[in-house]
């Protein structure tokens, strides 16, 4: 049974319609000049530095918080010695990850729909467009690229501070030398497993890219129009984030195997 | 809808095309958001050199009506001829050409806030000439002069007041020296003195440069001072045209209380 275009299904079945026609024009227009290499590096510029720290604090957050709640546990069945393993494990597979794209979702998903937006109510893509400057490949393509480029490595970047967290843990609970931290730690990671999960944060840009540039490049009204495209940016983003990854790790274990299988 | 062919005659220029001197020509221009019918109808020519004036009330379709010059929207029915092309079947390159010929100023400046002054022009100018870096200088500072804000090229959009924006996006539209200028509400919500330096910046333009332009307004002092041709506009349909005073001391009911309230 279709859904009624005006209920609420049918509008949100009408605006993944319309984000899935904003992403193919993306692959449609990505391959074609105007190429502007020097807008892309600012982007990246504006995603990596400057949620760099923000990125840093959180992994080493998790890292620290992670091994603290999972010592306990582990004594109890007297594998505390497997602490190092069990934080690489869920770090660089599933929390660095996903954490570092969900904190990027809030941080450059708001941003982008909110600046895109306003740009959009104040006619400047409109002016872009009169002056023959190709809005869609100077707003759109240019952000989506930082974000597919900028996450993998904001995410190694996490995921490498959040080890760091939970060695200082280790070393203040039990002197931990940090040679055998990292023995242990890598024991049976594989490297095409760090691989797989670190770049399956570009999908995950992707998804934050196309799903704030589309809020804002179609924000009709004013500045309150402005906020709502910016709040939908990161709960939309976030949400396709956590199906992606679902899908992602089933891909993964379908053609990888399990871990360290 | 099939769409509307022209046959051409031997100088490439199509039978049905406008004569030479007519650079901008609407024809039965119809468009609709939805059930709203904005414009119905709506005819004006513009002959080269010339600046004509459409005047009416709030909504009464000014501001849709010249963004199709531009094809910032496309009508539902009618054509628009500029410089004796269809620029609304036109895509691509042959359209970026075309609005390469026309500045469009835009009613709140449009001006790119993340960039200077001096940025927003040479975007331009970096964009779409071959100049050297000096070249561009001078032109942007020669084109400040015009607006007599030579010396707000370092500050931001931010900084400048409503008038100084406008005129800003004034030098922004003639950076690229075009053919034809649209004026978007060019003095709505500035002062009389300041109305009067937009519209004496606009006559010169005409006068020096012998540049064509449609002004859309409701300022009676501005459309007085710049108008060869004047247009009223009433429910998306053009109601009267001719010069100032023909329009202004028009019979017709709806003018009648529009020019004397």
């Amino acid at each position: 049974m279709l859904a009624d275009p005006n209920s609420l299904l049918g509008n949100f079945f009408e605006r993944i319609g319309a984000l899935s026609t904003f992403a193919l024009e993306f692959f449609k227009r990505f391959w074609r000049p105007p190429y502007e290499g020097r807008e892309l590096f600012n982007q990246m510029d504006e995603a990596g530095t400057k949620s760099l720290v923000l990125i840093l604090v959180t992994g080493l957050s998790i890292g620290i918080v992670l091994a603290m709640q999972s010592r306990g546990t582990l004594a109890r069945f007297g594998a505390e010695a497997v602490l190092p393993n069990m934080l690489a494990l869920s770090v660089f597979k599933e929390i660095g990850p996903v954490i570092t794209s969900l904190v990027l979702a809030g941080r450059l998903g708001a941003g982008i729909a909110a600046e895109i937006g306003s740009m959009r109510v104040t006619e400047q893509i409109d002016a872009l467009e009169v002056a023959a400057l190709k809005p869609f490949h100077y707003l759109v393509i240019t952000r989506v690229l930082a974000c597919v480029i900028m996450f993998p490595i904001l995410t190694i970047c996490a995921d490498i501070v959040a080890m760091i967290g939970g060695y200082i843990e280790s070393v203040l609970a039990s002197n931990m030398d940090y040679r055998v931290f990292i023995d242990i730690a890598f024991s049976s990671i594989r490297f095409s497993d760090l691989i797989v999960d670190t770049m399956k944060t570009s999908i995950f840009g992707f998804i934050v890219g196309i799903v704030s540039c589309y809020l804002g490049y179609t924000v009709r009204g004013g500045t309150r129009e402005v906020g709502q495209a910016a709040m939908q940016a990161v709960v939309l983003s976030s949400l396709l984030i956590l199906l992606a990854d679902v899908l992602v790790v089933r891909l993964s274990l379908m053609f990888f195997g399990d871990i360290g299988s | 809808m099939s769409e509307p062919t022209t046959t051409s005659t031997p100088d490439s220029r199509p039978a049905d095309a406008p004569p030479e001197d007519i650079i901008i020509d609407m024809r039965e221009v119809h468009k609709s958001f939805g059930d709203k019918h904005v414009l119905q109808g709506a005819t004006l020519d513009v002959e080269r050199g010339t600046s004509a004036v459409v005047m009416g009330g709030s909504g009464a379709g000014k501001s849709v009506l010249i963004k199709h010059i531009v094809k910032l929207l496309e009508p539902d029915e009618g054509e628009i001829w500029v410089k004796g092309r269809r620029i609304d079947l036109m895509k691509g390159d042959e359209l970026d050409q075309m609005r390469l010929s026309i500045g469009y100023l835009f009613q709140s400046g449009a001006l790119f806030d993340s960039m200077t002054v001096f940025e927003n022009l040479d975007f331009l100018l970096e964009r779409h000439t071959d100049l050297k870096k000096k070249e561009r200088k001078d032109r942007i500072e020669e084109t400040l002069d015009w607006v007599n804000l030579v010396d707000k090229a370092p500050q931001f959009p931010a900084e400048l007041s409503g008038g100084q924006k406008k005129r800003i996006g004034l030098a922004r539209a003639i950076i690229l020296e075009p053919e034809i200028l649209l004026y978007d509400e060019p003095t709505t919500g500035l002062d009389p003195v300041s109305v009067r330096t937009v519209a004496d910046i606009i006559v010169r333009l005409r006068d020096e440069r012998g540049i064509s332009s449609i002004a859309i307004t409701h300022d009676l002092l501005c459309a007085e001072i710049i108008t060869d041709k004047a247009y009223f506009i009433y429910e998306g349909e053009i109601l009267e045209s001719g010069t100032f005073d023909e329009v202004s001391n028009s019979d017709h009911p709806v003018l009648r209380n529009f020019f004397k309230g």
